[in-house]
């Protein structure tokens, strides 16, 4: 029997685990996917929002200015990469600039610290390729950006390694009511057989499928629509074109894009936002992908659309009521929501994780867990070694000579780290997440081959098991001549 | 008279070739800019032959694949009894260029060999 | 620090015949360096034949023409490390480079020969939409799969781009038990061979259709359809040609880019349309003593004409070695017009150039009955008749020397495309 069951190894289920295992506590992620972080915390814009977006008193406004004030310690305990570049709502001469007032005044109400109106001189000054028709635009210094894959897999593996157990694979297809508890009627899919899980309390991180999940418990039903936004990821040649997030004040054309930096020096620029029905279709589209070009220009000039390296989807789990739901369901109770995590809940997780946690603690009066212990190393970059600590690494362990990745420079020693840390890579695409090996400019033509040679080698599994990302995405279906 | 329809590969202007021809002789050659085409279109309504590659598996060698050809041109017909003819050989390396892989494939008279050099492990 | 005359980057034909060129011409401490597990680059998966008709006069598969130079590296004794990646090239000439034995390590050289040849253009740079499942590889991965690992990418295939590798790749497919149900190619024509759309696609009854794209890709694992699309004059698909193959592989074989990033970081000028290295008569670069050859300079169609284009690097390389060269020579621009896309080189110095000069290039579209001309300033020089000129294919003129010489006060050479 577990203390708890959390639904969903996404950056949000994960920040609840991470936090719960500061208590004494046996608990289990329970995630769908052979990896975590495969959900919408993998495809979404990487920023950390300064929080003035929200509406103030709304739990959304709440979660995201404390997650973002957080950010600096868990970036620093988790080691994931995060910089505060500052981000700029810029408004155009066919806009009112009283738009830009009104989200200074949700952000002061918020306690947004360091908002500005910035004139374009001002404003040229730190962004020189703003397109010409800004005017004006609102600065906050506290806006930032982050690898989303190292928050939720720095989140996970803490978690981890503090003893919170992770059913990768397995799908919960069933929650029943039992007694005090409940009991998760589930699907393991890499062995093909059904379990019961049964726990004290369950959280609910599921994502676009939290509202299946709630309405399985709870006669309170909530209504979740998969919000999909397509991007458009450039080179690193690209990555300074700016150097904040660039936003578009909000007109009657909708939302607008962001163009920014990410935290590994490329250029992203989304999303489009469209309501679909299906919760797995992270498709890109010609009409999405195509419309990307035109409305970054309203705010960055001459971005480099010829220096595209990859494109994707991703989801928002919007719920109907546009904030967020987090806690215990009235009519359930020891069933907790985090549920309708749409932006900003990579700035929100933090905080999030923390209030679930606290909740279940009260609720199970859990004691301190003195073991804990809240430092998780990332995958050594050697980059960031001098010559001579570069060197005395190789000596010891050859494989950091060796590289895999030419885009990236990414060295087997890297991916092996990968594959034998907690909750380690399993797949091309794990291993990508977890050291960029892959994610450059050839995008795996060059390592994909070697990739595999490696994971073949040090797992146990077969070259026809080795996979993209998960069961259903084999690479190889036999020998030459025999298929 | 039947008339075949090809195209030329000598050059990339890639003439459509119109030959006609009389049972298995060679009428006429049309469309063709220059005597190669011509050469081209008798050879290859009357005999069309390639050279087949493919690969197969090496043992104890430093690579586990060994690039293999047909020393000569077989006849076009031949060619996927050529490659099925490799199916299951494994070659024991050292493996050095010219190395018969397999004799007389598919009976066409042309052996099989090694077109790539594979050291011993 | 240790130091070599001349440094090598990349094992493949280009460094090969570059290597060889520099040691018959008198540079004895060369050092090749590269990243693969043996020398040769990309023609070791190149297992079809077809290579080095004009070099050897004999139809050799990849690993057959490799194992040529290989040999003559070999036999001279030229040192070259495996398994070693350069990490980074400065402008002067000092050469990082990694690997498990040695770890980092900087070399001094005298000169740089860049060959570190090309990549293919990935899904993402074709802004493809649809899912992103396992199933699609670019061309030449496949090849390696098939080729150097003997394994078979997927049953059902289609294949984007009519590039010489993904024909290659339709007929290795099918010979390796696979089904090739179609190749769409964006442009009206394509860019691979005559002989290899006859030998590769109409041999095996595989369909080749110009002016179609992948417009959608379905499956969320595996590929499981993709849907093609005829395109218009503006090569956007036109509504009410889309045709869904289902298929388990997408193949993509829609064009290559130099891989220069090293270049760049060394502060090598790079040509905005070759994305190769801008050199001179001697293929150096901006950069004094750093010279560049291969597909790394630009993508070439045979590997004959890159083993020249090399074989003329590392006589320059050693030239330069060895009596340095004038400075300030006088240069004179070519300016590529007409339907000419580029020229390479992109300048000449009348004075320092060899008694001829090789100038390659591209054409922008198919031109049937033209003529490559060629001017100094105003004055036309040479005209040659071309029943035909294609982009897949490179073409060439020579200039002389001795006519340069006639033309002391000579502002510019332009070459371009006219009616025969």
């Amino acid at each position: 029997m577990y203390d708890v069951a959390i639904i969903g190894a996404g950056v949000t289920g994960s920040a609840i685990a991470r936090e719960l295992s500061r208590y004494q506590v046996k608990a289990c992620v329970i995630e769908r996917e052979e990896d975590v972080c495969c959900g919408t915390s993998k495809a979404n814009s990487a920023i950390i929002h300064a929080g003035f977006d929200a509406v103030p008193g709304s739990v959304k406004a709440r979660v995201n200015v404390k997650g973002n004030e957080m950010m600096d310690q868990i970036a620093k305990e988790l080691d994931v990469p995060f910089k505060r570049n500052g981000s700029i709502v810029v408004c155009t001469k066919d806009q009112d600039p009283k738009g830009l007032e009104v989200l200074m005044e949700k952000g002061l109400a918020n306690g947004v610290k360091g908002l500005q109106i910035l004139d374009r001189e001002a404003l040229l000054a730190k962004e020189p390729n703003l397109a010409d028709d800004v005017v004006c635009g609102l600065f906050a210094p506290t806006g930032g950006i982050v690898c989303p894959f190292h928050l939720t897999m720095g989140y996970a593996e803490n978690a981890c390694m503090n003893g919170v157990e992770f059913f990768l694979n397995t799908q919960v297809d069933e929650i029943v009511k039992a007694g005090e508890g409940w009991q998760l009627k589930v699907l393991r899919r890499d062995q093909k057989k059904e379990e019961v899980i049964e726990t004290k309390v369950i959280v609910n991180a599921a994502g676009v499928y939290a509202d299946v999940f709630n309405n399985m418990v709870s006669e309170h039903k909530i209504h979740i629509t998969a919000r999909k936004g397509e991007y458009m990821l450039l080179d690193k040649t690209a990555g300074s074109h700016v150097s904040s997030t660039i936003f578009q004040l909000p007109s009657a054309m909708g939302k607008g894009v962001l163009v920014t930096p990410t935290v590994h020096g490329n250029l992203l620029v989304g999303p489009t936002a469209v309501d679909i029905e299906n919760k797995e279709g992270t498709n890109t589209t010609l009409a999405g992908l195509g419309s990307l070009g035109a409305t970054a220009a309203l705010s960055v000039k001459q971005v480099p659309l010829n220096q595209v390296i990859t494109s994707f989807a991703g989801l928002r789990a919007h719920e109907d009521h546009d904030d967020f739901i987090i806690g215990e369901a009235e009519d359930a109770p020891g069933f907790y929501n985090a549920a309708g995590i749409e932006s900003p809940g990579l700035s929100s997780a933090p905080a999030i994780g923390l209030m679930v946690a606290e909740m279940i603690r009260d609720r199970l009066g859990l004691a301190e867990n003195p073991d804990f212990n809240p430092i998780r190393k990332g995958i050594l970059d050697p980059d960031t070694l001098s010559l001579e600590e570069r060197n005395e690494l190789i000596r010891k362990q050859p494989a950091y000579g060796n590289i895999i990745c030419r885009c990236e420079m990414i060295t087997e020693g890297e991916i092996l780290d990968a594959i034998h840390r907690p909750l380690g890579a399993r797949s091309l695409d794990g291993v990508k997440r977890r050291t960029r090996a892959g994610m450059g400019r050839c995008q795996a033509g060059f390592c994909s081959p070697r990739t595999m040679e490696i994971l073949e080698r040090e797992v146990p599994m077969s070259i026809y098991e080795i996979n993209k990302n998960g069961i259903g995405s084999e690479f190889v279906v036999g020998v030459n001549k025999e298929i | 008279m039947e008339i075949r329809e090809l195209t030329c590969i000598n050059c990339p202007l890639g003439c459509q070739l119109k030959v006609t021809m009389e049972g298995k002789e060679v009428v006429s050659v049309e469309g063709n800019t220059c005597r190669r085409g011509d050469t081209y279109a008798r050879k290859e309504v009357t005999n069309p032959t390639r050279i087949v590659t493919s690969t197969v598996k090496v043992s104890g060698g430093k690579v586990p694949m060994i690039n293999v050809k047909t020393q000569n041109d077989v006849p076009k017909d031949k060619i996927f009894e050529c490659v099925r003819a490799l199916k299951g050989v494994t070659i024991q390396a050292p493996v050095r260029i010219g190395d018969v892989v397999v004799a007389n494939v598919a009976g066409t008279g042309v052996n099989i060999v090694a077109a790539g050099n594979v050291d011993a492990a | 620090m240790e130091s070599y005359d001349l440094i090598i980057i990349g094992g493949g034909p280009a460094g090969l015949a570059a290597a060889v060129a520099a040691r018959d011409n008198g540079i004895e401490s060369i050092l090749i360096l590269e990243r693969d597990k043996d020398l040769g680059g990309i023609l070791n998966q190149c297992i079809h034949n077809g290579f080095g008709l004009h070099t050897f006069k004999e139809e050799l598969t990849g690993p057959e023409y490799a194992a040529r130079f290989i040999a003559q590296v070999k036999e001279r004794g030229i040192e070259y490390k495996l398994n070693t990646m350069v990490m980074d090239i400065s402008s002067d000439k000092v050469v990082t480079a990694m690997n498990r034995q040695e770890g980092m390590i900087m070399l001094q050289a005298k000169a740089v020969i860049l060959a570190m040849g090309c990549r293919e253009r990935s899904r993402g740079a074709l802004n493809i939409p649809g899912y992103r499942p396992a199933g699609i590889y670019s061309a030449g991965t496949a090849q390696r799969l098939v080729n150097m690992e003997g394994f078979m990418p997927g049953r059902e295939v289609v294949i984007l781009g009519s590039g010489d590798i993904g024909l290659i790749m339709a007929r290795r497919m099918t010979l390796e038990g696979a089904k090739v149900k179609v190749v769409a190619e964006l442009m009206p024509y394509s860019g691979g061979l005559k002989r290899n759309i006859v030998q590769c696609l109409d041999d095996f009854g595989i369909p080749l259709k110009l002016s179609h794209t992948v417009i959608d890709i379905e499956g969320k694992n595996r590929v499981e359809a993709v849907t093609i699309a005829e395109v218009g004059p503006d090569r956007k698909p036109i509504p009410g040609t889309e045709e869904r193959y289902t298929c388990d592989t997408l193949l993509l074989s829609c064009g290559l880019i130099p891989e220069n990033e090293l270049s760049r970081s060394a502060g090598v000028e790079i040509s905005p349309i070759t994305s190769g290295p801008v050199v001179n008569d001697s293929l150096e670069t901006n950069i004094q003593g750093v010279f560049a050859c291969g597909n790394v300079l630009h993508v070439h169609d045979l590997v004959d004409y890159v083993s020249q284009e090399a074989s003329a690097a590392g006589r320059n390389a050693a030239d330069y070695i060895l009596h340095g060269h004038g400075e300030n020579a006088k240069q004179v621009e070519i300016l590529p017009q007409g339907g000419v896309r580029y020229t390479v080189p992109k300048y000449v110095r009348p004075e320092e150039m060899e008694d001829s000069l090789t100038v390659r290039f591209r054409v922008g579209d198919v031109y049937k009955n033209c003529a490559i001309a060629t001017y100094f300033d105003d004055q036309l020089i040479s005209r040659r008749k071309r029943p035909v000129m294609a982009p897949g294919e490179m073409e060439q003129v020579v200039l002389q020397k001795a006519k340069l010489a006639e033309y002391p006060d000579m502002k510019h050479i332009t070459i371009k495309i006219e009616e025969a």
